[in-house]
């Protein structure tokens, strides 16, 4: 499920859910319905949308990077020091949909943006365990 | 400790090639990491602190290999956030749940 190398950290979480793409999707991209789910938020389905998923323990900039409706949605995660994308995966199945989150930070091509990890990415570190902590 | 040793680029790199392509003496990790072979014996010299290197001695000469075992925290950190995501894939599954078809 998850896979990690010095440079890689990579979450994946899969689930095949009871109902069509069409309505996955819509909870997926609807502002009123992931913050339901997910988080307050700005969101739009646009290619270069920049957005925000604010709660109460902080807020994330984020990025629309691709959109393929009823397919695939990604954009970036940025904040307290990680910079990571998230891509959804919607695959139909006989029973609904296979959805399948990954979330993928700190790539080697991507060292240049980690300039600024030396302190914040420690700092991240500590504040998501408080922040996990909390949610568990 | 670890998040901290390894923020700094160049100590990543050196752990990183040592991963990679195994047992290294300081020479060879000087000749690709771009810094003198003073720094990167310092380098070094914290790796072995946090617990991510071990050193062997072969006569006047040290040999360098990673311990990827020290990174658990960090696939325990991937633990918790797939714990996270889990948890988002709950809520969002009772909204659809909630959803009008």
């Amino acid at each position: 499920m998850n896979s990690t190398s010095p440079e890689t950290l990579s979450v994946v979480v899969e689930r095949e859910v009871a109902f069509p793409p069409e309505k996955v999707w819509r909870a997926l991209t609807q502002p009123h319905l992931i913050e339901e789910w997910l988080m307050k938020n700005d969101f739009k389905p646009v290619v270069s949308h920049r957005f925000q998923l604010r709660a109460d323990w902080g807020t994330l900039g984020c990025e629309v990077v691709a959109v393929e409706p009823n397919r695939t949605l990604s954009y970036t995660w940025v904040g307290l020091g990680l910079e990571s994308i998230v891509t959804w995966t919607l695959t139909p199945t006989s029973k609904g949909t296979h959805l399948r989150m990954e979330q993928t930070g700190f790539r080697q091509d991507q060292r240049q943006a980690y300039q600024g990890a030396r302190h914040g990415w420690p700092r991240f570190l500590a504040n998501l365990e408080q922040v996990l902590g909390r949610i568990a | 400790m670890i998040f901290r040793t390894l923020a700094d680029p160049t100590r990543r790199a050196i752990f990183e090639q040592l991963c990679r392509d195994g047992e290294q003496t300081v020479g060879a990790l000087t000749a690709r990491a771009g810094v003198s072979q003073p720094a990167v014996s310092k380098h070094l010299g914290i790796l072995k602190e946090a617990g991510l290197v071990r050193d062997r001695h072969q006569g006047r000469r040290t040999h360098y290999s990673a311990r990827p075992g020290a990174l658990a925290p960090l696939l325990d950190w991937t633990g918790r956030m797939a714990g996270y995501w889990e948890r988002r894939f709950d809520d969002l599954e009772d909204l659809l749940r909630r959803m009008d078809q």
